[in-house]
């Protein structure tokens, strides 16, 4: 989970934050890290640029997008599927 | 009968140098734009996180408004109404537009299509001290004081604008540019009369 909450930071420029400030359960959006809209347009386009994952549906992204430990669950689940 | 307004600050960030009212207050010489405005950003103690996703127009004009305000702007003064932000440059956002231009052969990005617009950095500035004014944002070869002065004047001699933020903000690649004027209607002990060639006598102060 350490690689992706440095892949977050990167991908949506969060350079006063750290990876150990964000809590693998703390709320991505509103009240936690405060993301909004367009970064979580930011984390489709991680998931498909580091881990070619298509957000199928896109009523899944509040889900998916929960918390870090929600993404990394995702990711394990696709990769299983694809191996 | 003409109203006189006045210029209470201004703010320049240009050549890896910062000026307040015409005083250098920051310089880190050597280092790229980007770079160069985070300095400048942490220098000044400024807390606002989102400053990092924004794109370089809108950081230069975003720091450049902050260090124009900051002890010189007595917001209680005004209803968020009462003030306005006109700005122009020469390039619009072809800096980002370019950027995401090259993001679109791959995967578009889209943090940086929300900057694919110059107005974008009026907004920045907007949001973060919840101003609601008339803006305005003109693209032009060159600073153009005579069209600033009859436009601001316009806005604020027709009580549309108590107070208005305007100037020029320009970034293309690793050139940069920004002059910043507060214009408010009562004086204040180092204020000037809001003239063009007030304005081009700031604007060229530091312009080598």
């Amino acid at each position: 989970m350490l690689d992706l909450k440095e892949q977050i930071i990167a991908q949506l420029n969060l350079q006063d934050i750290k990876p150990e400030d964000i809590g693998d359960d703390q709320p991505l959006f509103v009240e936690g890290l405060g993301l909004d809209s367009i970064d979580a347009l930011e984390l489709i386009v991680l998931l498909q640029q580091q881990y070619k994952i298509k957000l199928s549906n896109a009523e899944d992204g509040p889900k998916v997008f929960k918390t870090v430990r929600t993404m990394a669950e995702y990711i394990t689940a696709h990769q299983a599927q694809n191996v | 009968m003409k109203t006189e307004n006045h210029i209470t600050a201004s703010c320049i960030i240009r050549n890896n140098l910062v000026y307040k009212n015409g005083i250098k207050v920051f310089e880190e010489s050597g280092s790229a734009l980007s770079d160069f405005l985070v300095s400048a950003y942490r220098h000044f103690d400024l807390q606002y996180p989102k400053f990092f996703k924004m794109d370089n127009l809108s950081k230069l004009g975003w720091l450049a408004n902050e260090i124009l305000l900051t002890g010189s702007f007595d917001k209680e003064k005004y209803k968020p109404e009462d003030t306005g932000i006109v700005l122009s440059n020469a390039n619009a956002s072809l800096d980002t537009d370019i950027k995401y231009y090259e993001t679109a052969k791959t995967i578009a990005s889209p943090a940086q299509f929300v900057y694919t617009l110059p107005n974008i950095v009026i907004g920045e500035i907007s949001i973060r001290h919840k101003f609601k004014g008339e803006n305005a944002f003109f693209i032009s070869e060159e600073f153009d004081a005579g069209f600033i002065e009859q436009y601001v004047s316009n806005l604020i001699n027709n009580n549309i604008l108590q107070s208005c933020i305007c100037g020029w903000a320009d970034v293309l690649d690793s050139a940069y540019n920004a002059t910043l004027f507060l214009i408010e209607k009562d004086k204040s002990p180092n204020s000037v009369n809001f003239t063009k060639e007030n304005l081009n006598k700031i604007h060229q102060l530091q312009n080598g």
